[in-house]
């Protein structure tokens, strides 16, 4: 597989469906593993950096899992292919950055990566769409029981396994659901539902990961604690909060259908009719917009519109996918009228440029 | 607010103090309120919560005048001073280097310092063991011995030794 043979396909994970999906976006788990004694990525020189690479590559190379997947070198990449993967939700920034001994696997389908040699040696994402976290936990952990008989995981009996940061100590597991909450918001209940969020030790960030604020009303809810509970539990205690969050917001949309039908219709009709007409748009806008039309999707306010092809477009509108679709650089003023224009095209509107 | 104890840092740290069913508040700074959780040791079991206020899992039992233990690991050489300071630890070693400061540190992050999740299933560096998967003999065996790890996470010692005599006989029989 070529990177570039990714631009004109739908991850896995934006595919729309799963059980949820008229309000989960996706799924996504993550494991942090590292190598016995070999210092962690933050502590290692150039000669360990390679050394787990080649770990790595090789264990892959003899497990299934890791058949249609490609490897990637990170400081072969340039600027903009980068950015791609991280708009991808392939990869870390901070994997971006410091890029000497880095390395990525990426599988075809886009439902596998692994980061080699960021914060931890090793880790490893499955993603998938809608709410979804046993079957992403069944792949994982199959893949990490794969692994773990070719490599030496570095692993305590008392505290489980060992990596660099603290917080990710014990069974070393991430997950994070990706909602779209826009009813929550306009009713103005998210802060009372984020709060209580935190409150039980979960996170809250933005659609496109750590350190962003949340637009468009999608929101990632992942677990804190990994310590002192088994994978299982913690999975089973990420599904219920996010079973209650789905809840609240089919009230909450039940509510605003219930209030003022009419205005709410004119919102998701002018979103589209914006979307599908504007020369000029910013990726801001754009997201707000969508997720006005993704609410009229789900309330089958419209019927002409695809999910898919709402998710397809949260992803490619960003700045590195718009340049890799041109294969050129572009400005932020050339960026926001070929943004434009790829929207009409995808959502049925006035193709004359 | 000024330190009621030194009267010169800022008041950083604010403590309620039962003595004889009388509560009374203190406000005090970092310095002394670490010089103060080392008299309480003895009395209150909260010089870890003081500990973790001033700063995180530095070891109680220190006296203040002698000079401070340095921890590293003998791995990679990381001190303990260091991996404050990051907040990454170098290696899986330096685990077992600061056990006792970084068991109050996860209890912290995590409440709870003990893991009970996935155990991994015993593989060896880029070696593939052809004889294990070859035998049903051998993996149950295999089985067993992450059974017994299991039990003894689980502090379930009775059922802990019942698995220990089957793996040696197995052991022995092989």
């Amino acid at each position: 597989m070529e990177l570039d043979d990714l631009i004109g396909q739908t991850g896995e994970w934006l595919k729309g469906s799963g059980p949820d999906s008229n309000i989960v976006m996706s799924t996504r788990l993550r494991l942090a593993r590292n190598l016995m004694k070999i210092p962690f990525p933050n502590r290692i020189n150039k000669r360990h950096l390679d050394d787990v690479i080649q770990q790595v590559q090789k264990a892959a190379g003899q497990i299934s899992h890791f058949q249609n997947t490609t490897f990637f070198r990170i400081s072969n990449l340039d600027t903009i292919d980068k950015e791609f993967l991280i708009e991808r939700h392939l990869m870390s920034h901070e994997h971006a950055s410091e890029t000497e001994g880095k390395g990525l696997l990426v599988s075809t389908e886009e439902v596998l990566s692994v980061m080699v040699n960021e914060e931890d040696h090793l880790r490893i994402q499955v993603m998938n769409s809608g709410l979804n976290l046993f079957e992403a936990w069944r792949i994982i952990n199959s893949i990490d029981t794969a692994l773990s008989e070719k490599l030496d995981f570095a692993f305590s009996p008392k505290w489980g396994y060992l990596t660099a940061c603290p917080t990710n100590t014990g069974t070393a597991m991430r997950g994070s659901v990706m909602l779209h909450l826009p009813a929550l918001v306009m009713t103005k209940q998210i802060n009372k539902v984020l709060s209580a969020i935190a409150k039980l030790n979960f996170a809250s960030r933005g659609f496109y990961g750590e350190g962003t604020e949340a637009i468009g009303n999608f929101y990632q809810i992942s677990n804190q604690v990994s310590l002192g509970h088994s994978e299982e539990e913690i999975l089973e205690n990420i599904n219920g909060l996010i079973r209650q969050v789905i809840e609240q917001e089919e009230q909450a949309r039940q509510a605003l259908v219930v209030q003022n039908k009419p205005l709410l219709e004119d919102k998701i009709y002018r979103s589209l009719g914006l979307l599908r007409t504007a020369r000029i748009i910013s990726s801001q806008e754009t997201v707000e917009l969508l997720s006005m039309v993704r609410l009229g999707v789900d309330l089958e306010v419209l019927n002409t519109v695809q999910r898919e092809v709402l998710n397809q477009l949260l992803i490619m509108i960003q700045p590195a996918h718009l340049q890799k679709i041109e294969g050129r650089r572009l400005s932020a003023a050339d960026r926001d009228i070929k943004r434009a224009n790829l929207i009409r095209q995808k959502l049925g509107g006035d193709t004359n440029v | 607010m000024k330190c009621e104890i030194c009267g010169k840092k800022k008041a950083t740290v604010h403590l309620t103090e039962l003595i004889d069913g009388q509560a009374s508040e203190l406000h005090i700074c970092e310095d002394c309120a670490r010089e103060k959780s080392l008299q309480m040791e003895q009395q209150f079991g909260l010089a870890d919560l003081l500990a973790g206020l001033s700063d995180f899992g530095k070891p109680m039992t220190e006296k203040p005048q002698q000079p401070a233990r340095v921890l590293q690991c003998s791995n990679c050489q990381m001190t303990y001073d260091e991996f404050k300071k990051h907040g990454r630890l170098g290696c899986s070693e330096c685990y077992d280097a600061f056990d006792r400061p970084l068991g109050v540190l996860l209890k912290k992050i995590h409440g709870a310092s003990k893991h009970v999740g996935k155990i991994p299933s015993g593989g060896l560096p880029a070696s593939p063991k052809p004889e294990e998967s070859a035998s049903s003999g051998t993996d149950s065996l295999q089985e067993l011995k992450e059974q017994l790890q299991q039990a003894v996470l689980c502090e379930d010692y009775e059922r802990a030794a019942l698995l220990r005599d089957q793996i040696r006989s197995i052991e022995q029989q092989g």
